[in-house]
């Protein structure tokens, strides 16, 4: 269980975000939505440890800014936005420093299953600052599968972070990943995601949090949270809402208003 | 370059393991090799062959041999090696710790604070009261240098670390920084500096093993070799913090750790290398360089093998400065900036086509 109550924090000494509440079960994808620099990818630096707050982030019962990174790691693993390589490791290699913490063993061939998950299989040897953005950003996601591979142990459920997964992939990819997001979910882990697609948001996620200016604007399921009015005030912009048979909201953004 | 391909494509992880494990048996053979030619090579004329000869004979080393092998080039190839791999280990811990290949104790002021050191000891060593410069002795310059480096590094420590997180940029820019102002308080002691002093500073700047003795060796030993034996702990770490400090430690890294550690590994190592041999360039940047194409940057890896390959690189450079100006020696610095700065640069080119350093 992820429980965010009252949580506050700054950047440089600015508030960002405010008196945020948040709940996740495992078993569920959350997604984390809002216009850019609503606190979105804050938000998520603070429930992964990199940023000091005020108020409680609990995941699993740890304190998440008090649980030394080991433990963390074994119970989560976090897709940053972007990552720039140092040095000239193949795919394999950097799927591999998914095994760092030493929690998840290899078992069978891991590292070339989460390949296979992520459509990269036969990447392995090769360099990934030769890969283009899209297929890099698969490579870590492969890395950050290996890292919570199983998505219950019995220490309990493991979570995936994953700040804007689909924003370098093409719309094929896009449905890959949200599907690898949904059946790690589905298979008893929790999924908390950044996300700037409000569609997909709508289709794969089961609660959505929708923040503006720092704050809770709303959260609920997609057809309670992603309404004209929400979305018009969020993005200061016309949406309608359309909702597609069986599928809940749709919506398209509309560029002249009325 | 013994085993060291330079093939474009990068070759697959399984075969990296393997090819790395070959390299460094192939840098061992090398090593060998080296450190036996260098024991034969000398003003002196005292030839491998000549010495077997002798041994094997039951005659034993004449006493000129002896004195001319165990005081003369058994220490002077014991610092090379240590120096030398000092050098490599200290320049892939920092470009390690720092994210990029192209770092270098030189580069965030270890260097000139060690130098810093150096240059108080040789101009004003002599204000020393004579109680204090009796007990130190030869070892004031190498213990001054240790010093100003542990110092600067120190120093660079804090004014780059907030709360606990250590900013890379700051530190390469407070270095860049702190190496100048090393560099300018440098230079008002040269400025002080009589005729015999600059001469000492001259020759101890361009980096030399000639005042090699076991002395010395002793001086540098406990610094270096600790650096040598443990740093290879820091492995996966360095291989982790490849990705950037936070997805460190979302792998669970204790990154302020490895950082620590790390630089005070390269303190040690950098500090104790310039102490006894002086500046001595480019070791630190090109063996890394040399092993990360051929067997990939894995810190496991590469941080045995540039040890290896340093300590081959200095001792072969060593030999060079010893027999091109015979009976004369080249200080060894110009030796290794003669090979290394166009093999840095060549580097660079390679680099240029993928896109930034």
């Amino acid at each position: 269980m992820l429980e965010v109550s009252s949580l506050s924090a700054c950047l440089s000494g600015r508030p960002i975000l405010h008196g945020i509440n948040l709940t996740a079960a495992p078993g569920t994808v959350t997604a984390i939505v809002g216009p850019n620099g609503s606190g979105k990818t804050t938000l998520l630096r603070a429930l992964t440890g990199d940023l000091s707050y005020a108020g409680t982030a609990r995941l699993n019962g740890h304190e998440v800014s008090e649980t030394p990174a080991r433990r963390m790691a074994a119970i989560r693993a976090v897709l940053a936005q972007s990552t720039q390589l140092a040095f000239p490791f193949t795919v394999d290699e950097v799927v591999r420093l998914g095994l760092t913490s030493g929690v998840q063993t290899e078992g069978d061939n891991l590292p070339g299953r989460a390949l296979e998950k992520v459509g990269l299989s036969g990447y392995g040897p090769r360099d990934v600052q030769t890969l283009s953005g899209g297929e890099q950003a698969r490579v870590h996601l492969a890395r950050v599968l290996v890292q919570v591979w199983e998505p219950v142990t019995h220490q309990g459920p493991r979570w995936l972070f994953l700040d804007e997964p689909v924003a370098a992939l093409d719309i094929g990819h896009q449905l890959t990943v949200m599907t690898l997001a949904r059946a790690y979910a589905d298979a008893g882990g929790g999924v908390v995601a950044v996300m700037h697609d409000l569609n997909l948001s709508a289709m794969f996620a089961d609660h959505i949090a929708l923040l503006l200016d720092g704050r809770m604007l709303a959260q609920g399921a997609a057809d309670t949270v992603l309404t004209d009015a929400h979305l018009s005030r969020a993005y200061g912009c016309a949406v309608r809402v359309n909702a597609v048979p069986a599928r809940g909201p749709w919506l398209v953004p509309q560029a002249m208003a009325g | 370059m013994v085993a060291l391909s330079l093939e474009r494509e990068a070759p697959a992880p399984r075969d990296r393991a393997a090819r790395a494990a070959l390299t460094s048996r192939a840098l061992v053979v090398l090593l060998i090799v080296v450190s036996v030619l260098s024991l034969g090579t000398g003003a002196a004329g005292l030839s491998l062959f000549g010495m077997a000869r002798d041994l094997i004979s039951g005659e034993g080393l004449s006493q000129r041999d002896q004195v001319i092998l165990m005081d003369i080039r058994l220490p002077r190839l014991a610092m090379g090696l240590l120096i030398g791999a000092a050098l490599a280990m200290s320049g892939a811990l920092m470009q390690g710790l720092f994210r990029n290949p192209l770092a270098d104790p030189g580069i965030v002021g270890v260097g000139a604070g060690a130098g810093l050191g150096a240059v108080l000891a040789i101009v004003l060593g002599g204000l020393l009261p004579v109680g204090l410069a009796a007990l130190v002795g030869t070892h004031l310059v190498p213990v001054a240098a240790f010093l100003g480096g542990w110092a600067s590094t120190l120093l660079l420590y804090r004014v780059a670390t907030k709360g606990g997180q250590t900013s890379v940029a700051t530190m390469l820019l407070a270095g860049i920084a702190l190496g100048a102002l090393a560099g300018a308080l440098t230079g008002i002691l040269v400025y002080l500096a009589d005729d015999t002093q600059l001469r000492d500073l001259t020759f101890w700047n361009m980096g030399s093993l000639a005042g090699a003795s076991w002395a010395k060796l002793g001086a540098s030993l406990p610094l270096i070799l600790p650096v040598l034996l443990l740093s290879p702990l820091l492995a996966r770490g360095l291989n982790a913090l490849a990705l950037g400090e936070a997805q460190a430690t979302h792998l669970g890294i204790h990154v302020e750790t490895v950082k620590r550690l790390a630089i005070l590994g390269v303190a040690a190592a950098a500090g104790a290398a310039v102490a006894v041999a002086g500046g001595i360039g480019f070791i630190g940047i090109v063996v890394p360089h040399l092993l990360r194409l051929a067997t990939g940057p894995d810190h496991r890896y590469l941080l045995p093998n540039a040890a290896l390959l340093g300590a081959s690189l200095l001792v072969g450079a060593d030999m060079i400065a010893r027999v091109i100006v015979s009976p004369a020696e080249l200080p060894i610095g110009i030796i290794t900036a003669t090979i290394g700065a166009p093999v840095f640069l060549w580097i660079l080119l390679k680099r240029r086509g993928l896109g930034g350093l």
